[in-house]
């Protein structure tokens, strides 16, 4: 069996890719990597169990259209049986074209490895991350969209050959205008420790100490809904049903009460810390360690204790 | 411009949720469907925001059975001037997106929105497969859209950050947070709404690629540890070591 993995050649090295690479060379077959773009040091997902990268470095900044097209040339050309994303802004614009492309079933959002006993099927968030479902493909193709910190990466061979690719793609019909990306920004669905507030802290003056926080941590910074909605906050961090779904390994929420849509988005995570002055307040049932306080004490607190630990370790 | 907007019919976002049959089907008991947030607060309202600054019409499109008769009138009632309902249960992504892109192949529309993703199954699948079937260009995650003529310029969500583009129409597009205000029906719009036509179409033959096979919950969460404000010290421990995520 053969799996392919479509890697962004510029996040060749997020964890991300890493992960989609290990998860497909735990499905047992070969596995090789279609990547678009610039991205430097390609070889490296050898690493992670990749025997050969194809790249196509003319799509630089492919459209949704060009990307599919590429892969199923890829897809051809090696005879794969399955497709490897990982579920990000680019998945979610090009699995589904490639899906219609190839006549082959998506698995949107992954979060384990496929149970192939009786038939190919695969856990998924659903209800914005209230329930499970189990999925399964009926077609002879499968394309998994995996989700960021479904799996740990994990090292399992060498550097690989990189070989360039053509996959006759055509022309662009969307022109890229302009770019914004803010730098050093940990993007939240990959961030592993995330630091959220909501309306408790009263205002954007106030997320000094929040950024603070978080910078001692190494942490990406996030929001409840409404905070986003009166901007104090940019969209971009609004967490929840509505928002962006995230599975930290930490998730810290400061003045946020945990309605259920908010909720939603973050019961994922696998540590819960919640901040919050009402002892009755909905996010203490979803906590795993709870701090009844005020935020405006208890943060600066919890930064300095954060650091000491840092410079101790 | 002729609009089409792909509207689909989730839970209250309170909904309770629970699984029937074995685990195999979602429990609907007691349940209130809404129309999917994404695709009544963006995708339908800038579609009618485009409307009324140049003119044309708006449909609405939903893949369902006749229990879904009730959430289609919530959207006529903000505003479109139409509705189509494809008369089938929809089972994937695929299948709902092949019925729609064989609708549209039929009605010609210059320009079809759908919301970023549902908020029961979640898949943001359905735009770019029916962008795939009709072999159009498709802008996903658009948090803006302005029509200049037959050119779009929008800004769309991407890895990290934003992305500034242009398309030319007809285009796919799929509608996030940004793109336009919640609007809430008045009285003359619900009245309307129930005389507004309502299209049943027949579905195609369409194979699904997937099936949900079946459901569970997650674990219940153990009693949250309470600490000590002013014991932070013992908190960055305990995450340390007890759960070790520092
Ligand atoms: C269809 C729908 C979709 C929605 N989607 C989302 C979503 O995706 N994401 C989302 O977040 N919300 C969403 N909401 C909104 C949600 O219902 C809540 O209204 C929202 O999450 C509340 O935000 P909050 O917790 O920041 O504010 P509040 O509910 O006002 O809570 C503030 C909290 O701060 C505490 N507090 C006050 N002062 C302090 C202090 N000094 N120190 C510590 N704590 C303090 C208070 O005790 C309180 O618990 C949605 C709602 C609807 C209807
Ligand atoms: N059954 C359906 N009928 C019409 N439109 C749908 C249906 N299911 C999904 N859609 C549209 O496709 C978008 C993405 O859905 P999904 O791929 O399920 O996340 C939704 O926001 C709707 O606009």
């Amino acid at each position: 069996m053969k799996t392919l993995v479509y890697i962004n050649g510029n996040h060749a090295h997020a964890k991300a890719s890493f992960e989609a690479v290990t998860y497909a060379k735990k499905l047992g077959g070969e596995v090789i990597v279609i990547a678009s773009g610039n991205g430097s040091d390609l070889a490296k997902l050898g690493e992670y169990g990749a025997s050969k990268v194809m790249v196509d470095k003319s799509l630089d900044h492919g459209d949704a259209q060009q990307i599919t097209k590429l892969i199923a040339a890829a897809a051809e050309v090696t005879g794969a049986e399955v497709i490897v994303f990982s579920h990000d802004l680019v998945a979610k614009a090009v699995a589904p074209r490639l899906s219609v492309r190839l006549k082959a079933g998506l698995i949107s959002g992954a979060i384990a490895l496929p149970d192939t006993s009786n038939g190919f099927s695969c856990k998924v968030n659903v209800f914005s991350g209230k329930a499970f479902g189990l999925v399964s493909v009926k077609t002879a193709t499968k394309i998994i969209s995996l989700l960021p910190n479904s799996i740990q990466p994990e090292l399992n061979g060498s550097d690989c050959a990189v070989e360039d690719f053509n996959g006759n793609v055509g022309a662009a019909a969307i022109k890229i205008i302009d770019t914004k990306i803010p730098e050093g920004n940990i993007p939240l669905p990959e961030a592993e420790l995330v630091v959220s507030a909501g309306r408790g802290l009263k205002g954007p003056e106030n997320w000094g100490m929040i950024e603070d926080l978080a910078n001692s941590l190494g942490a990406a910074t996030a929001c409840s809904r409404p905070v986003a909605d009166i901007g104090w906050r940019p969209h971009h961090e609004h967490v929840g049903q509505t928002g962006v779904a995230i599975r930290p390994n930490l998730y810290i929420a400061v003045g946020i009460s945990g309605a259920i849509q908010h909720l939603a988005g973050v019961n994922g995570s696998k540590v819960i810390v919640v901040v919050n002055t009402d002892p009755e307040a909905p996010f203490f049932k979803a906590a795993d360690y709870g701090i009844i306080g005020d935020a405006f004490d208890v943060i600066p607190k919890l930064n300095e204790a954060v650091k000491k630990f840092k410079a101790a370790h | 411009m002729k609009i089409l907007v792909c509207i689909s019919k989730s839970p209250d976002t309170t909904s309770k949720i629970a699984f029937t049959d074995g685990n195999t089907k979602f429990d609907e008991n007691g349940v209130q469907y809404i129309v999917n947030p994404y695709d009544e607060w963006y995708a339908l309202v800038r579609a009618l925001e485009i409307k009324e600054t140049s003119g044309g019409n708006v449909t609405i499109i939903t893949v369902g059975t006749a229990a879904d008769d009730a959430v289609i009138r919530k959207a006529l009632a903000i505003g479109a001037d139409d509705a189509v309902r494809i008369d089938a249960e929809a089972t994937d992504a695929y299948f709902a997106a092949a019925q729609i892109a064989a609708y549209a192949k039929a009605n010609n529309f210059d320009l079809i929105l759908t919301g970023k993703e549902t908020i029961n199954y979640n898949g943001s699948q359905v735009a770019g497969m029916i962008a795939e079937d009709l072999d159009l260009p498709f802008v996903s995650l658009a948090t803006k859209l302005d029509v200049n003529g037959s050119t779009l310029r929008l800004e769309q969500e991407i890895v990290g950050g934003l992305q500034i583009v242009e398309a030319n129409l007809p285009l796919v597009v799929s509608c996030a947070k940004g793109m336009a205000e919640q609007r809430i029906p008045n009285m003359r719009g619900i009245m309307a709404a129930r005389t507004k036509p309502l299209q049943i179409v027949p579905a195609v033959a369409v194979d699904a690629f997937t099936v949900y096979e079946s459901y569970t919950l997650p674990d219940a969460k153990k009693a949250c540890t309470m600490i000590d404000p002013n014991n932070m010290d013992e908190l960055v421990n305990l995450l340390h070591t007890e759960a070790k995520v520092i």
